[in-house]
């Protein structure tokens, strides 16, 4: 800590620095130093300690834009209780299937992104989204009555104008019909890309059907509120933001398409007409 | 507490108010200031900000060489507001969220540099800290108020509470939407400096420049 707080005016500062003159490079040096590897301190310890809890406040407000997403999110009553009952489960999704691979709950997509033992690159012509590369299996969050899965949100992430935009997109159990969008991290325009947090737009995706029978998906977003041939696929964009509204559509496009949850989306299509398992 | 230490607390309030006279600190002031809540926020993220600030600053001011200062006020400063906006990301996520980058900014704030250079640079830590936290509360005070103009008159509301019950949900009050937009701070600052100055005159400013009103007669 800094030397002498109380020292009278006059009195010297003792010890090394007093012998050195007052506008001396070498002190000043010294002095900045010192209160810089103060500050770090101060500022790496801060940051050291409160990650834990950090960490568990980034994991609510995933848990929260999960439930917003699909339609479940009660404000008066805690995220954590509403959050059991949802089933979280993982995908690999090339085949489609539940695996045991991977914590569902504690899922960081970027990181899994970037290990080569759990993630693929994504070829070039087919990453709309901008992803560049994708973990090999994802979680999903299913909401599930009578044994017959009602809601299933989808993690979804996708490049827009300045930023990948992080979020969910939450389907009927039908898995064509949207329940839902949410984000819950990006770093678009405020005001501008970032009214996709707006709750107005998105309840705009709300009932568009997103995908058709033979697995082709249909979203879109387009300019002004849709009309004519193709509104139950189409979402008004946003005004001023169109690149970011693009971006949405894409990663939307992508995380249902064949490269991303499709083939599992199309196995849930199967699975609910069929036998219901 | 002596006559000098309750001057340095008090006097930033309404005497020597930051925001309303030396008019610092304005632009946190338009953009927090829409709902109360993250308005108190920030109002003690700067007030704890500041009074600790003044504290160190005062502490090593005579160790620090004159021409490396404002680099030393800077850093500690910005130390400061690193650890705030890492506690409110723990603790307040929801606030944090909300108040993006203006706690960030802090470090920019003139109120904080100005209180620095102008009066813990020059005198000891305990006062030092009493004029930092003066200045916090004097800049609380002006956000408080704003904030609390504008999210009622604004959404009928304060601190989330419906207070005025909204003709779209079958009340009789129709939302001002001026008062949830930046400018509408403006004006409500304006107001205050206003009544301020008419209540105590001696913070009303001569003008600089009076415009030379030359009569045709004259000329002629």
């Amino acid at each position: 800590m800094p030397p002498d707080a109380t020292a009278p005016e006059t009195a010297g500062q003792g010890g090394f620095f007093s012998r050195l003159p007052a506008d001396s490079p070498v002190r000043a040096f010294a002095i900045v130093i010192a209160v810089c590897v103060v500050c770090s301190v101060l500022v790496s310890g801060a940051a050291v300690v409160l990650a834990p809890v950090q960490k568990q406040n980034a994991l609510r407000i995933q848990q929260r834009q999960i439930l917003q997403a699909a339609g479940l999110f009660d404000p008066s009553a805690g995220v954590e209780q509403q959050f059991a009952q949802v089933t979280p489960r993982m995908v690999d999704l090339a085949t489609g299937e539940y695996v045991d691979t991977g914590d569902p709950v504690d899922f960081d997509v970027a990181a899994e992104s970037r290990d080569p033992g759990s993630s693929q690159a994504v070829p070039e012509d087919l990453d709309i989204a901008k992803i560049r590369r994708r973990p090999n299996a994802m979680p999903v969050y299913l909401v599930e009555q009578d044994g017959a899965v009602e809601t299933v949100v989808l993690p979804v992430h996708g490049y827009g104008l300045w930023s990948t935009m992080y979020g969910y997109l939450a389907l009927e159990g039908d898995g064509r019909t949207v329940k839902g969008i949410t984000f819950y991290q990006h770093g678009e325009t405020p005001g501008l890309g970032g009214e996709i947090d707006n709750p107005s737009w998105q309840a705009k995706w709300t009932g568009k059907q997103a995908i058709d029978d033979s697995g082709r998906v249909l979203l879109q977003v387009v300019k002004g509120e849709p009309r004519g041939e193709g509104v139950e696929h189409q979402v008004d964009g946003l005004a001023g933001a169109t690149l970011t509204a693009r971006g949405v559509e894409n990663l939307a496009r992508y995380w249902l398409g064949e490269q991303g949850f499709g083939p599992y989306l199309a196995r849930l299509t199967s699975g609910n007409e069929g036998s219901g398992g | 507490m002596n006559a000098e230490a309750k001057k340095a607390l008090i006097e930033p309030i309404v005497e020597n108010n930051p925001v309303i006279l030396q008019v610092l600190g304005i632009c946190s002031a338009l953009a927090v200031t829409s709902r109360l809540l993250p308005s108190l926020i920030m109002s003690l993220a700067l007030t704890a900000v500041i009074a600790f600030a003044c504290l160190f600053i005062s502490m090593v001011r005579k160790a620090v060489p004159a021409n490396v200062r404002i680099i030393v006020q800077m850093t500690i400063i910005a130390s400061l507001v690193i650890v705030v906006d890492q506690l409110l990301r723990a603790y307040l996520p929801e606030v944090s969220r909300q108040l993006s980058v203006f706690v960030g900014l802090i470090i920019t704030n003139c109120i904080v540099l100005g209180r620095a250079e102008a009066f813990s640079m020059k005198n000891g830590p305990w006062l030092s800290f009493l004029d930092g936290l003066g200045h916090g509360l004097g800049y609380s005070a002006i956000l408080i108020i704003v904030a609390t103009v504008r999210e009622l008159f604004g959404t009928g509301a304060l601190l989330g509470y419906q207070l005025l019950p909204l003709k779209s949900a079958g009340g009789w009050y129709e939302p001002n939407g001026l008062m949830v937009l930046a400018p509408s701070a403006f004006f409500l600052i304006a107001a205050i400096i206003w009544a301020v100055r008419e209540w105590k005159p001696a913070q009303k400013e001569e003008p600089e420049f009076r415009i030379n009103i030359v009569h045709r007669q004259e000329v002629s």
